[in-house]
């Protein structure tokens, strides 16, 4: 199995180390605690593994037996077949950070086309080397905001129509900053807020805004006047992106964001029940210093060959320990690989079809479900790919009788909006047919009737 | 001859993969909304394939050879991991789904939080954090919260000793805390008599890893956690080295409140060229209410017949969501696989060979370099990389020369506490003749440095490129490989 040691070779070990037995390595442990017995089932062979869990694993319902219509921050989409093979490879899969540059050029060099990649996908200047989720950098974003102005602003304006999870982990993020107030998704406020109205909560003491473009309702809302109000209050524009949707949209630094962040799942990263996904992060260049995360830059070797190296470390928690930026370590290194060859394949073309079915898709699906009786569609905005369903009966009983028809049916908004029961956010991406779609409208409208 | 990037393979026109053509009626794209160009690179499959191929033979890896990196605990990772993690029922089931479809993810979050509790003796585990130091990022968090809770807004510092992870500062300082350090004895323990000193009504927590980051075990746990919990703080374990621990003691029984566990290092997975990690957090019972969440929880207790129902649950006084979803499911389905092929008479194997292969080394090494705390050793140890007859070498120098020997270098200059420092973690993965040659290769470089100085100063020779030029890379920042505008 992996421990190699044959028992002579234990023996011959111990006598070169002199000590006589195993125990006696263990001698500093406090001898009430040495050795306690643990009650684990006993150890079972590669094969028993693999049987036990190829039967837990069927006890789901996944995606691959379902027609999924969920989405709400993570998608169901295509992953070519050569993503998995060069990931599953184990010069990259077994390596550790890049600290030793001369033996790690392969993954550095990756997390630079990386890097590349994602500030030319968002429009903006920087990316750094990845965060854990969409989630915690939209959370790192909020922090950033907080020390470019040393703590003196204290107001962050957050949109209601942001990802609940992003909002609910900035908010666990920020709960030790003293005298902090987040604006614009109280309780109360309307989820279908627009971006006008909520500029007007931007003041002098605001350090950031943040916004998701297309929102978590799927909606696309130019943010130029929003920036330029943000802007004019000198404060920091942060947009949350949805990675597909930009093949198709206008960027966020097309309207002048200062951060944009996202989850980058939908970049040929498998659903696995929510993770490990990756977390974007990019900005303008002039906030690099004050960015968290790795960064890989371009430098040379003393023949003057092209070679790269993590680079600006001076801003690291094993630099600079309690003034670091963040406490950032591991991050997403695989993941952000995986994005890289998922770009890299599909490339200019590739990833604007995708988004261009989706958007497609989604449209023709919205429209019909619209017709449906007592289905209504919120369709007053342009979409991308998500949009909301004003639903005749509670969204769980809807998803009950679609699972009845393997189906899995949207996200109820009223998990997380308290105004929005009987509201369903439904997703279709490219791996919907038109026949799943009709599919789906044929027996919403059975329910209906039923 | 170095890589091209995938913008200088790029051509115009060319087609990686093909997407079916739109089988629904065309919608109109949002007017002014709609992007201009779209800055991706133009490649074919095979141009993509070969492309990262080449990158990764640029890597040294586990899979390739031995990788000592002190703190990182570069264990074999097994292949069936990465088969489990991709059975199609775990991946691709999506984090929202109702709890009645994905009983199965649900089974095993909630078996592995019953193994990390087993094996480490805490009261209940969050699977949530994405790494190590969020994990830590966690802990904190809920040593804030408990504190709190009872009303105690005093406590305002955070010990921690000068061996430390530079991830346990700057985590108490984003939260908020004083760091205060505390220094190591001479015999790499924390000193007593200071801790005593920095004891009072206004201390938190102390931050403490154990096996030490110098590879020691700590010979006065028992009085450090006294000291600390007399003055009403609580104790936090960072687990980063929980591999010389397993089934030789658990962190819960010892008395410390909470801590978190790497599965990336101890639970063998894949590091992934820096992530994705995994950094379960485990609390004693004063703490269980102050988990995030949400985790798995049993909601209807099986019969003989039937499994138990499993579903999502947020802890009464949670701290809160630190991530989306539920943690890195994937890397809990690799974890748990490795936990299964082990079992508990495997966890006490783990540790003690993994502590056996650093006390062979240390043994191999003691003559050649200066062991500075030198005692029997958990699962590594550090030793100084340089010589007081071979003026002008350094540890970095001998770190670059194994490369030409074929190993990766130890971790270097850290802990902090040690000139110098080459830290050395070989793992209980690694055989009697890998760790022969490493400890000859160390031999023969430490004679170098006496004769042959230049040789470790040029390191190395034999890799793809040499040493590289940091100030300038700082300097210049370059950070992207291409520019709209240069186009």
């Amino acid at each position: 199995m992996f421990i190699p040691h044959t028992d002579s070779e234990r023996e011959e070990m111990l006598k070169e180390i002199g000590v006589g037995s195993m125990a006696e390595l263990f001698n500093a442990v406090p001898k009430d605690f040495r050795f306690p017995k643990l009650n684990l089932p006993p150890a079972l062979t590669e094969m028993e593994i693999m049987a036990e869990l190829s039967e837990l694993a069927s006890v789901n319902e996944s995606t691959r037996e379902l027609i999924c219509f969920l989405g709400a921050g993570a998608y169901n989409h295509y992953i070519p077949a050569a993503v998995d093979a060069i990931i599953r490879r184990g010069e990259f899969l077994t390596a550790y950070t890049p600290y030793q540059p001369e033996v790690s050029q392969g993954t550095l060099q990756a997390i630079f086309e990386y890097q590349s990649l994602i500030a030319l996908l968002t429009g903006m200047e920087v990316s750094n080397a990845s965060h854990y989720d969409g989630a915690t950098a939209a959370a790192e974003a909020a922090v950033l905001a907080y020390h470019q102005f040393r703590g003196k602003r204290t107001r962050i304006v957050l949109s209601p129509a942001v990802n609940p999870q992003y909002r609910a982990v900035l908010r666990t993020y920020m709960s030790g900053y003293e005298r902090l107030e987040i604006v614009g998704d109280e309780a109360g406020s309307s989820p279908f807020t627009s971006v006008d109205d909520l500029a007007k909560l931007v003041d002098m003491n605001t350090s950031l805004a943040l916004v998701q473009y297309p929102d978590f309702f799927g909606r696309i809302q130019d943010l130029t006047a929003f920036a330029q109000k943000v802007h004019e209050a000198g404060a920091l524009l942060a947009v949350a992106i949805n990675p597909t949707a930009l093949a198709m949209l206008k960027t966020p630094g097309d309207f002048g964001a200062d951060i944009v962040v996202g989850e980058g799942q939908p970049l040929g990263i498998p659903l696995s029940y929510g993770g490990p996904y990756l977390g974007l992060f990019a900005a303008k260049k002039e906030l690099v210093r004050k960015m968290a995360g790795r960064l890989v830059g371009e430098t040379q070797d003393e023949k003057g060959q092209r070679g790269y190296v993590l680079t600006l470390t001076a801003r690291e928690q094993h630099i600079r320990r309690e003034k670091a930026t963040s406490n950032i370590c591991t991050n997403q290194g695989l993941m952000a690989l995986t994005s890289a060859v998922y770009l890299s394949l599909l490339g200019k073309h590739g990833l604007r079809k995708v988004a261009e079915l989706c958007f497609h898709k989604a449209h023709y699906a919205a429209e019909k479900i619209g017709k449906l009786p007592g289905f209504e569609v919120q369709t007053s905005t342009p979409f991308f790919h998500e949009f909301v369903v004003k639903t005749p009966a509670p969204v769980a009983d809807i998803n009950l009788h679609l699972l009845d028809h393997g189906i899995l049916g949207g996200y109820d908004l009223g998990k997380d909006y308290p105004g929005l029961d009987n509201h369903m956010l439904i997703a279709v991406t490219e791996m919907n047919t038109r026949e799943d779609i009709d599919i789906l409208c044929e027996v919403l409208e059975e329910f209906n009737h039923g | 001859m170095a890589e091209p990037t995938v913008y200088e393979l790029s051509s115009s026109g060319r087609i990686g993969v093909r997407f079916p053509e739109p089988d629904v009626p065309l919608a109109t794209l949002p007017a002014g909304l709609e992007r201009e160009s779209l800055p991706l690179p133009e490649l074919s499959e095979l141009d993509v394939v070969r492309h990262f191929t080449h990158l990764s033979q640029l890597n040294y890896s586990i899979d390739g050879g031995f990788y000592p990196l002190g703190s990182c605990t570069m264990k074999y990772n097994p292949k069936i991991n990465e088969d489990t993690a991709r059975l199609p029922g775990f991946a691709f089931t999506h984090p929202l789904q109702p709890a009645e479809t994905v009983q199965g993810n649900l089974a095993l979050m909630y078996e592995l939080q019953e193994y990390l509790k087993e094996i480490s003796g805490f009261a209940a585990v969050s699977l949530q954090p994405a790494a190590g130091a969020h994990g830590e990022f966690t802990g904190v968090m809920i040593i804030k919260a408990y504190h709190e809770a009872m009303g105690r807004t005093n406590r305002t510092k955070m010990l921690i000793p000068d061996s430390a992870h530079g991830t346990n500062p700057a985590t108490s300082a984003m939260r908020g805390f004083e760091v205060v350090g505390v220094p190591s004895d001479s015999r790499g323990n924390v000193d007593l008599e200071a801790l005593k000193a920095l004891c009072d009504d206004a201390v938190a927590g102390l931050m403490l890893t154990n096996p030490n980051t110098l590879g020691l075990f700590e010979e006065h746990v028992v009085e450090v956690l006294d000291l600390i919990h007399g003055c009403g703080g609580l104790v936090y374990g960072d687990g980063a080295n929980l591999n010389a621990l397993l089934g030789i003691a658990r962190p819960g029984d010892i008395g410390f409140d909470v801590m978190h566990f790497n599965l990336h290092k101890t639970f063998s997975t894949p590091h992934g060229g820096g992530g994705p990690g995994s950094g379960p957090v485990g609390v004693a019972t004063h703490l269980v209410d102050f988990l995030p969440g949400p985790n798995a929880v049993i909601v209807e207790e099986g019969t003989d017949e039937e499994a138990p129902l499993f579903d999502l649950a947020m802890p009464a006084q949670s701290i809160g969501r630190v991530k989306s979803f539920h943690g890195h499911f994937g890397m809990l389905v690799r974890a748990f696989t490795y936990i299964s092929m082990y079992g508990a008479d495997g966890m006490r194997k783990i540790a003690e060979h993994a502590v056996l292969n650093a006390n062979y080394l240390l043994a191999k090494l003691r003559h050649a370099y200066h062991v500075p705390h030198d005692r029997i050793c958990m699962h590594e140890f550090v030793m100084e990389g340089v010589f007081e007859d071979a003026p002008g070498v350094h540890a970095l120098d001998i770190a670059k020369r194994l490369m030409d020997y074929k190993f990766h270098p130890p971790t270097n200059y850290f802990p902090l506490i040690v000139h110098e420092a080459l830290m050395i973690e070989p793992t209980e993965t690694e055989n009697k003749q890998t760790l022969d040659a490493f400890a000859d290769a160390l031999i023969k470089i430490a004679a170098e440095a006496h004769t042959q100085p230049e040789l470790l100063h040029g390191a190395p020779h034999i890799t793809p490129i040499g040493r590289l030029d940091e100030v300038k890379a700082a300097k210049d920042l370059v950070l992207c490989c291409w520019y709209p505008d240069q186009n």
